[in-house]
């Protein structure tokens, strides 16, 4: 096809080279600027462009597909000038924005990289210091190359730049210690910052008037705003920080919560003080206007949120048939929140908290696995890249904007911050721990002030002041940079060693287990009754009615199907056993099949003794497994290479997910399967066998609960398969199961306890049985423990052979 | 033993408030409420409880219920369940669920949370819920104990929850087997939970801070059902 744009080309082969060239100097070292890999990159450019021009027409070292291209064009029609076809051209311009912005993110990315491969300087110092200092370097080279270094834009900022990050935060928000919390949580956020405000920007005005201090002219209003600017802590700098040090859960949901509900204030009291600094008086009107603009921003941006949160999940329900865009309604309709309540200047950073939260659990029921994956991948992968931008580009800005310093305005912030959060913390819990259940200690307080960091929101704000208005913008710049830097560096740093010496309680890295599931809905309903009880209608109980309200009605709006009726555990106990079916289909080694717990127990260890026929899941030699378990693994390769003729609008037949599905098919079947084994086993145990027989009802009960045929040839075409046997035991075939897999791996050890337990089969049912175990049932479950045993190891199975008759 | 004139003295309140902890306020405030349920008897039935509109829709009602007329439960000795409860052992039970006392300072709270409430608190409260689920009171919970407890967990969820509950409980027991007892041989046999391994297991969700209700000061009794 001949290329409409005939310039685009050339700058496409320099695009080449360029990419090149910024990689190796990428790679090569860490800190070099951009403008210089632009110059760099533009005279490579132009040496390239001769070197093209003249290895094109040789056509040396072009593909053969390359010459067919320049060969259409050379008989273009439309080429209306005699001039010679410029083989290749340079048009950086053409480029440059976009350019530039991913020679950024590249920068950032691989600063990221290096960063994870030095782990002993990653272990002291936490990233987002690290990617500061990058921004102070690359801004430095910038500036000494001669260019002007870029600014962290706070329109770019607020943009495009935040929305991932607390999309990320809202979308995986632990919800459960977020609502049980949320009490504290808004006091700190609301009055907490309340309080910053009003303290740090009071008392700096009257250290302002002081005389000597050359700072008679900033009013208090001015200093109100930057109160309120300063106050905030910031969610981007919380995360970095406290994602790294592991705390718990409990300490971190306080202080990220507050990062992220302290916005409606810090929104509110911006755009108060902004618009009066002007006018120089505020009314007790203007105060009360306040207060329902606080409302206003607080609950509408949550109200969006909320919206869009119900549409994207109103939407997932129909998705069923187009999984590849599952994905984007999450990441458009939070987006679109963000965006809906900026327009109103509400609460961006609360409505998209609401969305994420309130969409995920509708969304996640609905949409696929993959589709599951894909946007825990893509929000973490955006927020990791925002984040890093965000800290290089504060770095970066700190050499490139205006500075004023003054001594006492910064020393004096930086004391004042501090000493408001301390007291803020300390007395807002005094009050806070009066209706907790669970007390915040000392050592809770000392980290929740201590983990109150500023950050990148703070700098945007003051970046976003007028000069004209505001003449004293770039001491206050200069002052938030300085707190902010303050902050992460010292704070940062110093509050790993900090928690490690205080000993303060850490995250468990443990995966959540179904008993702590099963024993959190236990403890739900538990706790719910005794209200009930008691006859109050406390936090549970209403709880609980939200549970059920949501159960009747919301999610069958939301929920398409039967996932819909699913109660929570049964949602976790499918989720573990999907994650597990997926591990067995992946890896192939180490899990046990197939219940795939990490250990050498098994069902049979557990199994009451009364109930031998319910056993939920059969047992396989280990000889018998790893056969499955390649057989697997090649129809799933076969698979894999089939579904490689690829389709831009369904990813159908995903070899996991119809795997998972099958195998579960087959659990099913198995238990089943397993019901009619018991009930012949009944029939077999209760005639007396002859004395002899023993051997062959255990030849052929043994093999049974495993009978599972593996046809290689014919099923080559379908997925993964396991197929189950269902003919019934007593037919020959399962008995030619024994013979096709030559040596039964599944025959009975003949150990001296096993071989008593062996003899139990008969009907007599001796007197050693009796002594250990009272009911006959006990033993019938023992018997068949023992038989359907695969025995402990191949080696023991070359000593039966012998045996065998 | 328990048995209450209809109008207790103070007397009577300060008692049982040093006994179960309670204020005398909320001593009281119980009291009235258990007045409401057992229709100003002395004594309480089960189905006084099993008749709490509020708790017609709770999956586990039966097993709250049973707690409160459980013997193991009484801070006394014997075990088996009786039939009908005075208002001390109601309030015994229920002080099961009362948050740890807020007039103490940091220290003592501190303290508390490391000594008391790990070996006071957090057994006796996870020995009820222990007990909740051990029936028959052999000191293990089988897995048809299990299985009982994760099938009345589900039983609201109609017959999906049937189905699925055994296995639930198995993949539970499953858990707990291979937590606590590591390698197994295929003969052995593991009896049920211990209450070792119970407090083993739910060590992760810090179960000792979250199993506490708010016991108000105030009498909103008249405002339930």
């Amino acid at each position: 096809m001949p290329c409409p744009r005939r310039t685009t080309r050339g700058s496409e082969a320099a695009g080449l080279g360029l990419q090149l060239q910024q990689r190796r100097s990428g790679t090569v070292s860490v800190s070099v600027s951009v403008s210089v890999l632009v110059v760099s990159v533009a005279v490579l450019g132009c040496c390239l462009l001769p070197l093209g021009a003249a290895s094109s027409p040789s056509h040396n070292r072009d593909t053969s597909e390359n010459h067919q291209k320049s060969g259409h064009g050379g008989t273009q029609p439309t080429n209306h000038t005699k001039k010679p076809f410029p083989v290749l051209s340079f048009d950086y311009k053409h480029v440059k924005q976009p350019f530039e912005i991913f020679l950024w993110v590249l920068l950032a990315s691989l600063m990221k990289l290096g960063f994870h491969m030095m782990p002993r300087l990653s272990s002291i110092v936490p990233e987002s210091c690290l990617l500061i200092v990058v921004g102070l370097l690359v801004g430095g080279i910038i500036s000494l190359v001669g260019e002007k270094p870029p600014v962290l834009d706070s329109h770019v900022f607020f943009l495009y730049l935040l929305p991932p990050i607390i999309l990320d935060a809202g979308y995986f928000l632990p919800i459960r210690p977020f609502t049980e919390n949320i009490g504290t949580i808004l006091i700190f956020a609301v009055v907490g910052t309340l309080w910053n405000a009003f303290f740090i920007g009071g008392v700096l005005y009257g250290v302002c008037q002081i005389e000597g201090t050359n700072l008679h002219t900033v009013t208090l209003l001015p200093c109100l705003l930057f109160g309120s600017i300063i106050s905030a802590v910031d969610p981007v700098a919380v995360l970095a920080v406290f994602e790294e040090i592991h705390i718990n859960e409990l300490l971190h949901i306080l202080v990220f919560g507050e990062s992220l509900l302290n916005d409606a204030v810090t929104v509110v009291l911006y755009h108060l003080f902004e618009e009066y600094a002007g006018v120089g008086t505020v009314t007790v009107i203007d105060v009360f206007l306040g207060i329902v603009s606080f409302l206003v921003v607080s609950l509408g941006g949550v109200m969006v949120g909320a919206i869009y949160g119900v549409l994207a999940a109103f939407t997932s329900r129909f998705t069923a048939h187009a999984r590849v865009i599952e994905p984007l309604f999450v990441f458009v309709y939070s987006y679109m929140a963000y965006l809906s309540a900026e327009v109103f200047h509400l609460s961006g950073i609360m409505a998209l908290i609401a969305c994420g939260a309130i969409m995920r659990p509708y969304v996640e029921a609905n949409i696929s696995h993959k589709s599951h994956t894909t946007i825990k991948y893509f929000l973490k992968m955006s927020s990791s890249v925002s984040e890093t931008l965000i800290f290089i580009f504060l770095g970066v800005s700190t050499v490139a904007g205006s500075h004023r310093w003054n001594w006492t305005f910064v020393v004096v912030t930086i004391i004042l911050c501090m000493v408001a959060r301390v007291l803020g913390v300390i007395g807002l819990t005094h009050v806070i721990n009066k209706f907790r259940i669970v007390k915040l200690t000392t050592k809770d307080q000392f980290i929740i002030a201590y983990g109150g960091l500023r950050g990148a929101i703070a700098f945007s704000l003051g970046f976003l002041l007028d000069s004209n208005r505001f003449p004293m913008r770039d001491m206050f710049l200069t002052a938030i940079i300085t707190v902010i830097f303050f902050t992460v560096f010292v704070q940062g740093m110093t509050i790993r060693p900090l928690v490690d010496l205080l000993a303060v309680k850490k995250k468990q890295e443990t995966k959540r287990s179904i008993n702590e599931e099963i024993h959190t809905q236990f403890l739900d309903h538990l706790l719910t009754g005794i209200e009930d009880i008691c006859g109050h209608y406390g936090h549970h109980h209403w709880k609980d009615k939200l549970n059920r309200f949501n159960k009747k009605y919301v999610k069958k709006c939301l929920i398409v199907g039967e996932r819909s009726k699913e109660p929570q555990l049964i949602a976790f106990y499918h989720k573990m056993e999907m994650k597990q079916a997926i591990e067995l289909v992946e890896s192939g080694g180490g899990v046990k099949l197939p219940s795939a717990m990490p250990s050498t127990v098994s069902m049979q260890n557990i199994q009451p003794k009364k109930t031998p026929s319910e056993r939920a899941l059969p047992q396989i030699s280990k000889s018998r497994e790893e056969e499955i378990r390649k057989i697997l693994r090649t129809n799933l390769q076969k698979t894999r290479q089939r579904l490689q003729s690829y389709n831009r609008h369904t990813l159908m037949a995903d070899p996991y997910e119809d795997g998972w599905n099958e195998i579960l098919i087959k659990k099913k079947k198995m238990i089943e399967f397993e019901k009619r084994i018991s009930q012949m086993n009944n029939y077999l145990t209760v005639p007396a066998p002859p004395p002899d027989s023993p051997t062959i009802a255990r030849a052929r009960l043994a093999s049974d609960p495993q009978a599972w045929s593996i046809k290689p040839a014919a099923d080559a075409g379908t997925i993964p398969s396991i197929k189950v046997d269902l003919a019934s035991p007593q037919t020959p075939d399962s008995v030619s199961m024994v013979d096709e897999f030559g040596k039964p791996a599944s025959r009975v050890p003949r150990e001296p306890e096993d071989e008593e337990e062996g003899l139990m089969m008969r009907p007599p049912l001796g007197e050693k049985g009796e002594k250990e175990e009272q009911e006959e049932g006990k033993e019938q479950q023992r018997l068949l423990r023992c038989l359907s045993d695969p025995g402990p190891a191949v080696a023991e199975e070359e000593e039966d052979e012998p045996f065998l008759p | 033993m328990g048995a209450f004139h209809s109008v207790p003295d103070d007397h009577q309140y300060r008692i049982l408030s040093e006994k179960t902890g309670f204020s005398l306020e909320q001593t009281e405030i119980l009291h009235n409420r258990f007045k409401q349920l057992s229709h100003n008897s002395d004594v309480l039935r089960r189905d006084d409880l099993n008749t709490i509109p509020d708790l017609a829709c709770n999956p586990i009602r039966s097993q709250i219920v049973e707690a409160f007329f459980d013997r193991r439960n009484f801070q006394k000795d014997g075990n088996g369940p009786v039939q009908e409860i005075g208002f001390e052992e109601f309030l015994i039970v229920m002080s099961y669920f009362r948050p740890p006392s807020v007039h103490m300072t940091e220290e003592q709270r501190e303290e508390l949370r490391r000594a008391k409430l790990r070996c006071k608190n957090a057994s006796t409260i996870l020995k009820v819920l222990f007990n909740m689920h051990d029936t028959d009171n052999d000191g293990t919970i089988t897995l048809e104990e299990y299985r009982h407890v994760v099938e009345e967990l589900l039983s609201r969820s109609g017959s999906l929850g049937k189905e699925t509950a055994k296995g639930i409980a198995d993949a539970a027991m499953l858990e707990v087997a291979s937590m606590s007892m590591g390698r197994m041989g295929p003969d052995e046999f593991y009896a049920g939970i211990t209450f070792e391994h119970f407090l083993k297991i739910l060590k992760g969700i810090e179960i000792e801070t979250r199993m506490h209700i708010r016991f108000l000061n105030m009498d909103t009794t008249l405002l339930c059902k």
